[in-house]
Formats: C-alpha cells, sequence, structure tokens
C-alpha cells in the first residue's frame, strides 16, 4: 500500500495517521499538501481529522474547494481507496464523495471518549479484518458527528448494505447510530471514531488496526467477496 | 452594483440543538411565550454585473458554498446600491 494523507491547514491528526499507516502498519505513506494538485502514484487518500480551515462555515466547507480536492475526486471516481476519518468524513460529505452531513452533537457538547462500536458490515475494503457483528471501541473526538441524511437516502444506505460502523451507545444523536458509512461503490468510507488513535496497547487499544489491516488485505487483490462487494 | 443579502437556515425538517437551548433558555426565564427559534446564518455580499446575472450567480454561490443544501436552504434579497456608497 501506498497512502497519502492529505493535510489541510487546521488538519490536526495528520500526523497521526501517518505515524499509524508508516510506523505501525509498515506501510509507505506520504504526507500531501492540499495545496497540491495531483495524487499519481497512491494507491490509498487519507483524509484525517482536525479543523481544516477552522471549521469556518461548516464543518469541510471550505475544505472542499482545497486546490488537492479535484484530484481527490477523479482518485475515487476511478475506484482508489479513499477514507476520511472525523473531519475528513465532514470534508467527504461537504465534497459529495459520501451522502448525508455532519451535523453539531444533540447534547452540543465535544465529546471526547472511547466509544464502543459494532461492526455492521465486515465485506468492505475497510473493515474486511473484523467479524460481522463484532464490537470494538475506538476513540471519538468531535462536536459534529450528529449523522444525518433524509429517510430515502437511509434507506438507500441500509438496503446496500453502507452503513460499517454503528455506535452501540448513540453518543450525539447519529440517525440509525451511523458512526461510518461507504458510498455505494464501497471505495470511499467516512468514519468519526479514530482508529489512527486505537493501534496500540500503550494508546489503551488495538481495535483500530483494523481498518488498516483491511485495507492492506484490499490492495492485495484479497478475498473474492471483498472484491466484488467492493467494485461492483 | 448590488448589495445581495444572503439568509441561511436550516430546513424545517432537520432539528436544530442550538435553537432549542435558546427557545429552553428563554421559557426558563419568563419568555414562555417564544413559539419557536430559528437560527441561521447571514450574508452580506457586493457584487457587480447586471441583475439576472447577479441572482444566478448568487445561487451558484449558496448552492455550492454558503449552504449545505443537505440541511440547509437560504433566501436572498438584491438591492441597487450606487459605486460611490461602496467607496464610502
Amino acid at each position: 500500500m501506498k497512502a497519502a494523507v492529505l493535510s489541510f491547514p487546521g488538519s490536526n491528526c495528520d500526523a497521526d495517521m501517518t505515524w499509524a499507516i508508516g510506523d505501525v502498519a509498515g506501510q509507505a505513506v506520504k504526507l500531501v499538501s492540499a495545496q497540491a494538485t495531483s495524487l499519481a502514484g497512491f494507491d490509498c487518500v487519507v483524509v484525517p481529522g482536525g479543523f481544516s480551515y477552522g471549521d469556518y462555515l461548516r464543518s469541510g466547507a471550505i475544505a472542499k474547494f482545497a486546490p488537492i480536492m479535484p484530484a481527490l475526486k477523479d482518485f475515487a471516481a476511478a475506484g482508489g481507496y479513499v477514507l476520511g476519518v472525523c473531519n475528513g468524513f465532514q470534508i467527504l460529505t461537504e465534497a459529495g464523495l459520501l451522502p448525508g452531513t455532519l451535523q453539531w452533537n444533540t447534547s452540543l457538547q465535544f465529546i471526547c471518549q472511547p466509544t464502543p462500536l459494532i461492526v455492521a458490515n465486515a465485506r468492505t475494503a475497510f473493515s474486511s479484518a473484523y467479524s460481522e457483528g463484532q464490537q470494538i471501541t475506538l476513540p471519538i473526538a468531535h462536536g459534529e458527528g450528529n449523522y444525518y441524511a433524509d429517510d430515502a437516502t437511509l434507506a438507500q444506505l441500509e438496503e446496500k448494505g453502507q452503513v460499517v460502523f454503528r455506535y452501540a451507545e448513540n453518543p450525539n444523536g447519529s440517525r440509525n447510530d451511523i458512526a461510518g458509512l461507504t458510498n455505494a461503490r464501497g471505495n470511499v468510507l467516512g468514519m468519526m471514531p479514530h482508529p489512527e488513535r486505537a493501534v496500540e496497547t500503550l494508546l489503551g487499544g488495538t481495535d483500530g488496526l483494523g481498518v488498516f489491516e483491511s485495507l492492506i488485505n484490499a490492495m492485495k487483490g484479497a478475498p473474492a467477496d471483498v472484491a466484488t462487494r467492493t467494485f461492483a | 452594483m448590488f448589495k445581495a443579502k444572503i439568509f441561511v437556515n436550516y430546513k424545517p425538517s432537520v432539528l436544530d440543538p442550538k435553537a432549542e437551548v435558546i427557545q429552553n433558555t428563554l421559557a426558563r426565564l419568563g419568555d414562555d411565550n417564544v413559539q419557536h427559534v430559528l437560527v441561521g446564518k447571514y450574508f452580506e455580499l457586493l457584487l457587480s454585473g447586471d441583475e439576472a446575472a447577479v441572482r444566478a450567480q448568487i445561487d451558484r454561490i449558496c448552492d455550492t458554498m454558503l449552504a449545505n443544501i443537505n440541511t440547509e436552504s437560504y433566501r436572498f434579497t438584491l438591492e441597487p446600491v450606487s459605486d460611490a456608497a461602496v467607496a464610502e
């Protein structure tokens, strides 16, 4: 795997993500500025967490116009794997690469805590290292993680198995307890919890490793059902 | 030259926890006849060009940037402004 981790002004999980993919998962990884205009040579792009452009206007609303975004859209349209975490998820929804919107938590509080999740679909390129129904714990750290989509969109997400992670105890008001989902094609995943913050026991857990292991397996052309699922 | 006054609000179907907090707090302070609170954003843009083009341009700007059309709607008014007034 050769991953690009995008760095916007205000990103603050880009270094953690680079460390998780490079130092912990042992993959080739490079930090790419949002001012760049090409993603040639990468087979995976990660949009990390933080507060891109200070969350001005809405979280992700300015980032979606960053110079790198046309290249990211082309990369996703060509079937490349894109992982968005936290602010990265918000950016992907604003950019139209994922459906829905992330709104203020119903409590209006910024929530930073380990959060139990259920793996709702283990047949994606991002979750094949887990088993369906498995409970894992990942940290969340967000004020705007309350997933909203209209009824028709939600029904479509459920029907196509696009919901990958659900909160076991919904912390933020997300509809259908959605913590992470893919696009219809299955090559773009957005999730509010931080897998890169749960990759060493020293950090309090290793449940996040599965996301990176799944991606590495997907690159190898792994199980046939994963391939057909994600590139149907 | 035109001055556009743009209002962006949540669609009625979308829960707005900030508006709820404001309404609940007003009620606690005695203003319990407040039936509804709408929290939104307000923008002013000065634009040159003819009116039809400017209206279409503002629609595009709102649809792509100022509003998230999944959850928000917008409306705007346009008023002519003289160049002299802008210079002040």
